[in-house]
């Protein structure tokens, strides 16, 4: 679940955010739509303590999030819990696929290789890229890495799924492989528990929106200025 | 000389008082008691004396290429040097007086046997201790040996009285054994083809010596003792056949003509290349996790610890690594007393890393945000951030310029040499002494670094396309 409460956020004056309140209620999906600029990506780095905020409350898997400098204890026990997809993919270059989704597993976790990479390969398979397992991330495809970076995202087992525009630095022939994988997430294929994840993406593409989202929130000069129910 | 009408004559002001130096009061001008004695030669001989400053180890070398007219700077007269040298007669006789620690009980040259031993390179006191097998330990300047001795590092010091009078007999803790351990004398050292020139240095040095003059300048310098009588005694030309007193003859080297290089002496070179190859290796593997530590430092560090790093980087530097040696091997030897090699490998290691902190901080500022924040969304703590995603990937970023960096250590570790290590640049230039040559060691020398730096170019070459096509 995620619940954020007059979340305000400026960078170096001039406000980003402006006043945020929303929920998303566990296992939904909500699409988040709005012109560039407009806060979607703050909102979202703000939800998982890459940026910080200047005031409102989040909370977030069970933790709970303040204004100012967060405890890196807490960051990293929410990290645990909520997954980040970035547009750019940003795999880790000198790794494998197969230890880009091992990594935090193993080296945060503490999960034993073996476990790890079990785990991994069963995620790789899913996003379709089970051949691919020793392949070097540039040695991939764009539309790879981001199946490769979800993946990534979904190996602790993460109860909230965040995602940075997954598919706008995709050429669009591209693109379709992404989506496919993001209908599977969608239908809560891949949670431990089988339960559905809770799922916040900030897209530009509308279409995609309107299929996988429950809710559609649209947001304008750092405030939500439309939420729609699908 | 003579078309010129000046005499050149070649010393080094390193050597000090009372030799030739820099006056303290008048900075610029040359005085000393051999400048004295120059300049009295140079009446005599109707010319006008010229000063060549010239770096005493290659005082022989500058001599027969040309560069002044006589070698007059404490040269001893010995066999070898008579061999490959026209040399005049004595205008100094100087004893080897033997500097101890106070309570010690070495005080005959037998004794010296296997003790630490410290003296300068080419002198008669270096070769008379190494007939004796003592541990010879090379220095460039005269006050080094004493400290050192004071420190304890050395079991004894043996140099000509003139130096330990004034350097280290009287220095608190210190001691010298008043009988000479040997006798010599100081000549003027002149090229074999200067018959002429070399006459007439000899009928000067007579009259000087039976006008007085000589006595005069030796008396104004406080350096006319008993043994200056053995001066007039002294024929010019061959060395005494028997020692005025109870003191060994000088060493009587076998004939030397020029020498080729021996098996020996390879042995030595081999043994210089290893220790500048051990000395760069632990130079190189303190500075590397130093200078990563300092980047780490100065890119993620807290503003205390920022400008810790900062100021390390910025003094390491900005100084010479020459005077950082000098500073950790003779002016910490009073808190902490580090052997030579210990000293230049931390000296160079302490001074690299500070470069390497620059390349790593060049290397991390290089790779995308985006690296950094998906580990971090991830869950990884900072110190994983750091050892597993961004550390790994700016090592190779940074390899290049690490090659660069170690094979430019393995050519500046031969300035450990000015703290007694002799290196493969050192034992090079012993040698091209020993030798009269500088050919061939110098050709040796340079393939050696050359042997050793190149596998490391090749070897970062395979690194950088490995990493490339894994």
């Amino acid at each position: 679940m995620i619940r954020i409460s007059g979340l305000h956020k400026a960078f170096a004056g001039s406000a980003v955010l402006r006043g945020i309140d929303a929920t998303v209620a566990e296992g939904k999906i909500v699409a988040l739509l709005g012109a560039s600029g407009s806060g979607k990506s703050t909102l979202l780095r703000c939800l998982n303590g890459l940026e910080t905020f200047d005031a409102g409350t989040l909370e977030i898997a069970g933790f709970s999030l303040d204004p100012g400098v967060h405890d890196m204890r807490t960051l990293q026990g929410l990290r645990a819990k909520v997954g980040m997809v970035f547009q750019e993919f940003h795999l880790f270059s000198h790794l494998s696929v197969l230890d880009n989704v091992t990594l935090a597993p193993r080296v945060a976790r503490g999960t034993a290789r073996a476990q790890a990479e079990a785990h991994a390969r069963e995620l790789l398979a899913q996003v379709g890229l089970a051949e691919r397992a020793s392949a070097m991330p540039r040695e991939l495809s764009g539309g790879q890495k981001q199946r490769v970076a979800i993946a990534r995202a979904l190996a602790q087992g993460v109860s909230v799924l965040l995602l940075d525009e997954p598919t706008s630095a995709l050429d669009p022939e591209l693109r379709e492989e992404v989506r496919e994988v993001l209908r599977k997430v969608a239908r809560g294929a891949h949670t431990e528990s089988g339960a559905g994840l809770t799922i916040l993406l900030v897209t530009h593409e509308h279409a995609l929106a309107h299929e996988l989202a429950d809710e559609i929130w649209t947001l304008a000069g750092g405030a939500i200025a439309a939420k729609s129910e699908r | 000389m003579h078309s010129s009408g000046e005499l050149g004559w070649g010393a080094d002001l390193q050597g000090g008082e009372p030799y030739v130096f820099e006056s303290p009061t008048q900075p610029g001008v040359i005085i000393g008691f051999e400048v004295e004695i120059a300049e009295a030669l140079a009446h005599e001989l109707g010319v006008r004396a010229k000063f060549h400053q010239n770096d005493w180890s290659n005082l022989i070398p500058s001599l027969e290429r040309g560069d002044f007219d006589l070698a007059l700077n404490g040269l001893e007269d010995t066999p070898p040097r008579r061999a490959r040298l026209r040399l005049s007669r004595p205008y100094f006789v100087y004893g080897e007086t033997l500097a101890v620690r106070a309570g010690s009980s070495l005080h005959t040259l037998a004794e010296l046997s296997g003790r630490r031993i410290g003296t300068l390179n080419q002198t008669v006191a270096q070769e008379l201790l190494q007939t004796q097998h003592a541990d010879v330990v090379l220095y460039e300047g005269q006050q080094e040996p004493y400290l050192d001795l004071n420190q304890g590092r050395l079991d004894g010091v043996l140099l000509d009285h003139v130096i330990a009078d004034r350097y280290g007999c009287g220095q608190p803790g210190l001691t010298c054994v008043k009988e000479d351990l040997a006798r010599g004398t100081y000549v003027v050292g002149m090229r074999p083809s200067d018959v002429e020139l070399a006459a007439r240095v000899d009928a000067a040095l007579s009259r000087l010596l039976s006008n007085g003059e000589i006595r005069r300048i030796l008396e104004r310098w406080k350096l006319w003792d008993a043994r200056q009588a053995e001066l007039s005694e002294r024929a010019p030309k061959p060395v005494p056949s028997a020692p005025s007193m109870a003191v060994p003859v000088l060493p009587s080297a076998p004939a030397p003509t020029k020498q080729a290089l021996s098996a020996a002496q390879l042995g030595l070179f081999f043994q210089g290349a290893l220790l500048t190859v051990l000395i760069s290796v632990c130079a190189f593997g303190l500075a590397l996790p130093l200078g990563v530590l300092l980047a780490v430092i100065r890119s993620h560090g807290g503003r205390v610890a920022r400008f810790v790093a900062t100021a390390y980087v910025e003094l390491f530097r900005g100084t010479p690594v020459l005077l950082q040696l000098y500073v950790l091997y003779y002016g910490l030897s009073p808190l902490i007393r580090l052997g030579p090699i210990t000293a230049a490998v931390l000296g160079l290691g302490l001074n690299y890393a500070a470069y390497e902190a620059e390349v790593h901080r060049g290397a991390l500022a290089a790779l995308p945000r985006g690296q950094a924040e998906a580990a971090s969304s991830l869950g990884l703590s900072r110190y994983q951030v750091l050892r597993h995603v961004l550390l790994p990937q700016s090592m190779r970023i940074a390899l290049p310029a690490l090659t660069n960096d170690f094979v430019a250590l393995l050519k500046d570790s031969s300035l450990v040499s000015v703290i007694t290590v002799v290196e493969l640049t050192k034992r090079m230039t012993i040698v091209a002494v020993e030798l009269r040559d500088w050919g061939v060691p110098g050709l040796l020398c340079a393939g050696m670094y050359f042997a050793m730096s190149f596998p490391l170019s090749r070897l970062s070459h395979w690194l950088e396309c490995r990493y490339q096509s894994a």
